[in-house]
């Protein structure tokens, strides 16, 4: 569904990504681990439109993408749930939904997929006149994932959906990674949480300071010394 | 109670209603975009001469004239963004300061040129309303009541709709809202055009009560300022509530003293608040 070839990209002199190729089947949930200043979340913003590349191509569908700005990625089928979260706020969580949907194809659907995205995350209803700002960790997550699921995308993009999460809530975010891909949504993620995102994706990459270093399935890559010695401590 | 007094303080209500629209479309401006219109009391001026023409020249119904000046006001402030600010978003503070500084002269003096220094009246005496022993104009409880009209309106499209909750959205995170589907220039232009549209809203409600000349964005233009800044620069609710304690100060003040007194006043007061809540009176 997406695939980058050789994508480079940085900021003024600094660059974060050196000729970065991967691919993101349709149906699958695909991983990019490494650690902090990797370009890990350059990587998203690439993909989302908010950085364009220097260089290299970026396809979804087979159409070419690459440095389109972030809100006509939204219209492609593009959907990022940022860094930290970044809800908005003081506005209360169905607002935060609401804008979700701003594109024009999603605008129109809006009731059908706000009752949709409540029945994924019921926790979410219950809340929905309080300002997003009032909510706990988890349940931003929840907000910032059901705000990103509201333009009805073909790709999500999660950067580090489990920073600044107290352990027993990671655990609950992962297992709203897996809900959402019982949605049959594909989804691209980036973790510094090496095992418990290679628990949730079917294959991912190790992004090391701005290039690919490795790439598997998760049952390889679980099984690779590097990363287990590397990543996971083991 | 003083009879006089009751009448100058509903008085004074009736000024802060325009007063308040004006500094909701200066805060939602500052709010958005992050950028001070310093001229947008001269945008109130041009508007005001459009009905001046229409209405008292060429004869148009007022109704009309109306409309034309609101959205010829609204285009002004799409205008204004585009050849103004647009340039210059990402300059320094000050830089958009003086340009907005600049347009106000350029625009006083443009309409000095076109139309002279006299002062022009649309030559509509609306009745006197009287209440018992107050009186009351009905040009001013007209102007009241449609800025609360606007106000509401404001509310209802910010609350209800998807560009509303755009726009305070991007008034809160300007860098993410993009990952929405949301056009940030576009946010900007309809943002301009509802601030240049209240703007020829309250040029219609002060045609009925001033007579239009030049300068007459500098009687109100320093008291919009002092509001929006009294109620915490960018926040619509405190403005709202600061224009009707301005306006207070003003009107009771001219009774107990003289205008010019109850001037001295309200800016005093405004000094005064700067140093005990400068963040706004709302915030603490």
């Amino acid at each position: 569904m997406l695939s980058l070839a050789a994508v480079s990209a940085g900021y003024g002199s600094f660059r974060a990504l050196f000729d970065v190729s991967l691919e993101v089947p349709r149906g699958e949930a695909v991983g990019v681990i490494g650690p902090n200043g990797a370009g890990k979340t350059t990587l998203m913003r690439v993909i989302s439109g908010l950085i364009p590349p220097r260089g290299g191509a970026m396809t979804l569908e087979g159409r070419s993408v690459g440095g389109l700005p972030a809100h006509r990625m939204v219209e492609q089928g593009i959907a990022h749930v940022p860094e930290n979260r970044r809800l908005f706020p003081r506005l209360t969580v169905e607002d935060n939904l609401r804008i979700g949907a701003f594109i024009p194809q999603a605008r129109a659907r809006f009731v059908e997929q706000v009752e949709r995205v409540y029945d994924l995350f019921p926790r979410l209803k219950d809340r929905r006149e309080q300002l997003a700002g009032t909510l706990s960790g988890g349940e931003q997550q929840m907000c910032a994932i059901g705000r990103a699921l509201m333009s009805r995308p073909k790709l999500l993009l999660m950067d580090e959906p489990s920073a600044g999460l107290a352990p027993l809530v990671v655990a609950q975010v992962f297992d709203l990674v897996h809900r959402i891909r019982a949605e049959g949504l594909t989804v691209l993620i980036v973790e510094q949480n090496v095992q418990q995102v290679l628990d949730v994706v079917d294959r991912a990459y190790l992004l090391e300071v701005g290039s690919i270093k490795l790439a598997g399935t998760s049952a390889d890559l679980k099984g690779n010394d590097f990363i287990r010695k590397s990543y996971m401590g083991l | 109670m003083d009879i006089y007094l009751l009448e100058a303080i509903i008085n004074g209500i009736l000024l802060g209603g325009v007063l308040a629209l004006l500094a909701l479309g200066l805060n939602l401006i500052f709010g958005v975009i992050d950028v001070v219109w310093i001229a947008y009391a001269d945008l109130v001026m041009c508007g005001m001469y459009v009905i001046f023409w229409l209405y008292a020249e060429f004869g148009w119904p007022l109704p009309l004239a109306c409309a034309v000046a609101i959205v010829g006001v609204a285009a002004l402030g799409v205008l204004v963004h585009l050849l103004i600010i647009a340039p210059i978003l990402g300059s320094a503070p000050i830089n958009q300061l003086l340009a907005t500084g600049g347009l106000l002269f350029f625009l006083q003096s443009f309409a000095t040129l076109l139309f002279g220094t006299e002062f022009r009246n649309i030559g509509i005496r609306l009745p006197i309303i009287e209440l018992g022993d107050i009186y009351v104009s009905s040009a001013r409880l007209l102007a009241f009541a449609m800025a609360l009209v606007g106000a509401v309106a404001l509310y209802f499209f910010l609350k209800r709709t998807f560009i509303g909750t755009a726009i305070r959205a991007i008034a809160q995170d300007r860098d993410i809202v993009g990952l929405m589907g949301v056009d940030q220039r576009r946010i900007y232009l309809v943002t301009s055009a509802i601030g240049g549209a209240l703007a020829g809203l309250a040029a219609c409600l002060l045609a009925l009560q001033y007579d239009v000349h030049p300068f007459i964005g500098n009687t109100f233009g320093p008291l919009i300022f002092m509001i929006c800044v009294l109620g915490g620069l960018g926040d619509m609710i405190g403005g709202f509530v600061a224009a009707f304690i301005i306006s207070q100060i003003i009107s009771i003040g001219g009774y107990y003293a003289n205008t010019e007194l109850s001037y001295v006043l309200a800016f005093a007061f405004f000094i005064v608040l700067m140093f005990v809540r400068p963040r706004g009176i709302l915030v603490r």
